[in-house]
């Protein structure tokens, strides 16, 4: 089938092309020369890990007012023949480039159809409008009813125009927004930013079928996913962005997902520090978690069950919006959540951070700012705050515990100590933690959880937003009081390397539950595989099971 | 089909827990108060005409999605200067009215720009700014009313100045134009006299409001109402719309006013607009109006059931205690008190409504 449509492919027009794109944020580069172009009816896809650069090159192709902000970018886009350079969104859809986003921009209390022709409405004139212009005009319900039917069942999907989308199930929110492109009469290019993310298996097998159709119609479509499977299924072309750089360009028909996976990851440096990994099957269980859900906006944890054994260090990785970050939090009392976690075998209360911080676990939270400090505060506060909330050091007593006093001589000490073995670059201990940098103000809340003298340790993004040298110290430090301590902790980051450097065992979560559990010594691609390939494999192994799809 | 049957009753009583409420409150106090079923028919159409559109133009700007409009008293505000001017000038009847109406369309258009500009910088926070932008636009009006009206502006009819030569007196005696809307076409029914003009104003109003709502600025404001960033994002100018329907809402307030000071035939000078505010919108949430929908039908069963419950608890105070006090005690309690219970069931219902949700977000539950 790919091949055809490339046979034919050549004589098609170009819609769009991208020559030597690049763009950096500030100091940090994000994408460097990216050429590509995009025919008519063909579709595109294009994947990545985090960070990758696909959504920074999406912001650029749509004109987000983001990329104007930061400076701009470089290069040149081409829309036909025309070289372009949108300033909005507004001046990309003017020259036909829809896209349909990650997050649902509809409103919950229209109808599909009004939201399919919001601003576009199709109106009847009236007296009023001479007097107050345009806007007095009232609505012509039954015509944009029936042209919102239309660009839905351009969809092939059975979604009535005058269902409100608060009771729409999610897949169908997604339908109706990729509707309203479709409605644009002047639509050409249509961009899909993880589409199927949200959707069922059937629901993603329609959508992928309409995009097809959408295709045939000689309308270009960029297609984002993280599921490999859909993008061989359904693209001619893929491209695969790695660390800003598009490192391969290559017909899908000659793809498949272990290449794209190993394209995607590539062959990094290992850059492991720590060669003495743990791998001792017999070690006692500290942490026993068991169906755990968590709800976490954006995080959503759904059935995950793991074992933490005592003196390890787990780490726990994943892309983006998985739910990885969503498990500690969860565990220690943060979001809503469910589900049954056991700590030195006894039953750990859930949305209770108290008792878990009580039991001996402590928290390195991945919302610095928000959660990990008072930014408004010494450091000695910062570091001594919830020792002396919750274990009652650092407090004097008087009157048999009637009055209790803060120990400043003490906090005094302990924050100097911690300034010393952590190398914190500060005035000292009373200077206010908004002051420091990124790295130190990190270096901060590991203290603050370490002044505890925890059992366990949950660290979550410990390095995101530091720079290299701070990144080592970080994790050195975090490796150091495993190994010399005995501390265990569980380290969740987005970035592997880094993982596999600091953890024994590494589990991969996706789609909000565990993909597995690998040695930290395992190929990268095969943690790759994890994130990426093994739930959809799973899912389309299911699908052929049960006989909704026939094998090809 | 059982349990939903229940749940979408329980959903209907948790939805229509204020007017129930007072429904209910009312059951008691009308035997009590001891007044003939005539008369409060009588006093409910009464109130109906008089207050039906001072609350309708609370409409528009719910719509917007800028919660309850407490500067809606700039209006108020805007409607009394015309009526304080057709005054001095002394043109009764409908003329008047109509004249001191088209003398508040500008100051409306302007106070309503003010404060629809203002609001636009406190998104998310307009009923509590729109509240203290009253009081300080009522500094206003009293420093023009109090020291400019007979100085600056000549008003030469007496009787409407202080005797110290300028400032308009307390209370201004609105003779000429005393029910003169209400009188226009009287018809009996029993002993029941129904102000039949008034009512097709109003109704024409409702109308009004129904219509605006096909139009293509009542869908943008109901696009901005429910996500101004969507709304932006599809190119709807969303602040534009923010100040039209504030500017809608006062011009249509000081309307109200005068129709409502038609009717009292009196103008309290400096504390006539006071409670405007206040009541009206106390009035719309107990007809089951919340910050973020209204009916029409809200409008009409909250002001019978708000004024039979004003009408009714001091007499019914006097008659169970032997003090009219306490039922006047008691009114006031209570319009303050449901505007807060209104607004705290309403944050309490969106807090649910969110949690519901995500509820297939979390596991096994």
């Amino acid at each position: 089938m790919g091949t055809e449509k490339s046979k034919d492919k050549t004589e098609k027009n170009v819609l769009l092309r991208c020559e030597h794109v690049g763009k950096s944020f500030f100091e940090n580069r994000v994408l460097n020369d990216i050429n590509f172009e995009l025919r008519e009816g063909e579709i595109l896809g294009l994947v990545g890990e985090n960070g990758a650069g696909k959504s920074t090159l999406m912001k650029i192709l749509f004109g987000m007012s983001v990329i104007a902000q930061t400076g701009g970018y470089e290069g040149s886009v081409f829309v036909g023949e025309k070289p372009v350079k949108f300033n909005s969104p507004f001046e990309a859809l003017e020259e036909g480039i829809g896209m349909v986003h990650q997050e649902f921009s509809l409103i919950p209390g229209f109808t599909a159809t009004e939201n399919i022709l919001l601003n576009r409405e199709i109106t009847h004139y009236n007296f009023l409008v001479e007097a107050f212009g345009e806007r007095l005009s009232t609505l012509n319900m039954p015509e944009m009813i029936e042209r919102g039917g239309k660009a839905l069942n351009t969809l092939g999907v059975d979604i009535s125009p005058k269902m409100l989308i608060a009771e729409m199930p999610i897949g169908h929110k997604q339908f109706t927004e990729i509707a309203r492109e479709i409605d644009r009469q002047n639509t050409k290019v249509i961009i899909l930013d993880e589409p199927t993310a949200v959707l069922t298996e059937t629901e993603a097998e329609i959508l992928l079928s309409s995009l097809r159709k959408l295709a045939q119609k000689g309308i270009g479509i960029i297609f984002i996913s993280h599921r490999l499977q859909e993008i061989l299924e359904v693209a001619d072309r893929i491209i695969v962005l790695r660390d800003g750089i598009l490192v391969k360009e290559v017909e899908a028909s000659e793809a498949d997902v272990v290449k794209i996976a190993e394209w995607m990851v590539g062959r990094k440096m290992d850059t492991s520090v720590f060669e003495d990994k743990l791998e001792d099957k017999n070690a006692e269980v500290l942490l026993e978690v068991k169906n755990l859900w968590v709800d976490m906006p954006g995080e959503t944890v759904r059935n995950v069950s793991f074992e933490v054994y005592k003196g390890e260090v787990l780490g726990i990785g994943g892309l983006a919006g998985q739910g990885k970050i969503g498990i500690p939090n969860g565990i220690m009392g943060l979001f809503p959540a469910g589900g049954t976690v056991k700590f030195r075998n006894t039953d750990v209360p859930l949305n209770n951070p108290r008792k878990v911080l009580n039991l001996g676990m402590a928290f390195v939270s991945e919302d610095r700012r928000g959660v990990g400090l008072l930014l408004e505060e010494t450091l000695d506060w910062n570091i001594s705050f919830t020792a002396m909330q919750v274990k009652e050091w650092y407090v004097k007593k008087y009157l048999g515990g009637l009055i209790k006093w803060r120990d400043d001589a003490a906090i005094k000490q302990l924050t100097s100590e911690y300034i010393k073995t952590f190398d914190i670059k500060c005035q000292g201990g009373h200077q206010l933690a908004q002051e420091l940098s990124g790295g130190n103000q990190q270096k901060i809340c590991l203290a603050k959880a370490f002044a505890l003298k925890p059992e366990l340790l949950f660290v979550s993004e410990p390095t995101r937003g530091i720079d290299v040298g701070a990144k080592k110290l970080v994790l050195d430090t975090i490796r150091r009081s495993n190994r010399e301590f005995g501390m265990t902790v569980v380290m969740t980051s987005s970035e592997l390397e880094e993982l596999r450097s600091v953890c024994d065992r590494i589990m991969i979560v996706d789609e909000g539950k565990v993909a597995g559990i690998l040695p930290a010594t395992a190929p990268s691609t095969e943690f790759g595989l994890l994130m990426l390939g093994t739930s959809e494999t799973h899912r389309r192994e299911r699908e052929i099971q049960n006989g909704k799809v026939k094998t090809k | 089909m059982k349990t939903t049957g229940k749940r979408s009753f329980k959903n209907l009583l948790i939805a229509y827990a204020v007017p129930i409420m007072f429904i209910g409150l009312s059951i008691f106090t009308i035997p009590l108060s001891g007044f003939s079923p005539e008369y409060l028919v009588q006093e409910m159409v009464i109130r109906l005409a008089r207050n039906s559109f001072l609350v309708l133009a609370l409409l528009i700007p719910i719509i917007a999605g800028m919660g309850l409009n407490f500067g809606m008293v700039l209006g108020a505000m805007a409607g009394q200067i015309g009526l304080i001017f057709i005054t001095d000038w002394n043109i009764v009847g409908i003329p008047g009215m109509a004249l001191a109406m088209i003398i508040s369309i500008p100051i409306s258009i302007f106070l309503g720009w003010i404060a629809g500009n203002i609001l636009n910088r406190a998104k998310g926070r307009e009923m509590v700014t729109s509240y203290i932008l009253g009081f300080f636009i009522n500094g206003i009006y009293q420093f023009i009313v109090l020291y400019m009206m007979g100085k600056a502006i000549p008003i030469g009819n007496p009787a409407l100045v202080l005797s110290r030569g300028y400032g308009i007196r307390n209370a201004i005696n609105l003779e000429g134009i005393r029910q003169s809307l209400d009188n226009l076409i009287s018809l009996n029914i029993g002993k029941v006299q129904i102000p039949v003009a008034t009512f097709i104003l109003i109704s024409a109003f409702c109308f009004f409001i129904i219509w605006f709502r096909k139009t293509k600025l009542g869908q943008d404001m109901r696009a901005v109402g429910q996500d101004m960033e969507v709304a932006e994002a599809a190119g709807i100018p969303v602040n534009k719309t923010r100040i039209i329907s504030m500017i809608i809402s006062t011009v249509l307030a000081g309307f109200g006013q005068i129709i409502f000071l038609q009717n009292i035939g009196t103008l309290n000078t400096y504390n006539s607009h006071d409670q405007t505010g206040m009541y009206s919108i106390a009035a719309l949430l107990i007809g089951g109006a919340t910050v973020s929908h209204a009916t029409i039908p809200n409008i009409f069963l909250g002001v019978v059931l708000f004024h039979l419950m004003f009408v009714t608890s001091p007499m019914a105070g006097k008659n169970l205690i032997g003090s009219a006090m306490l039922g006047e005690y008691f009114r006031l309690f209570i319009s303050y008190g449901i505007i807060a219970i209104s607004l705290v069931l309403y944050a309490w219902r969106r807090h649910k409504e969110k949690e519901r949700a995500r509820m297939n977000l979390r596991g096994n539950s």
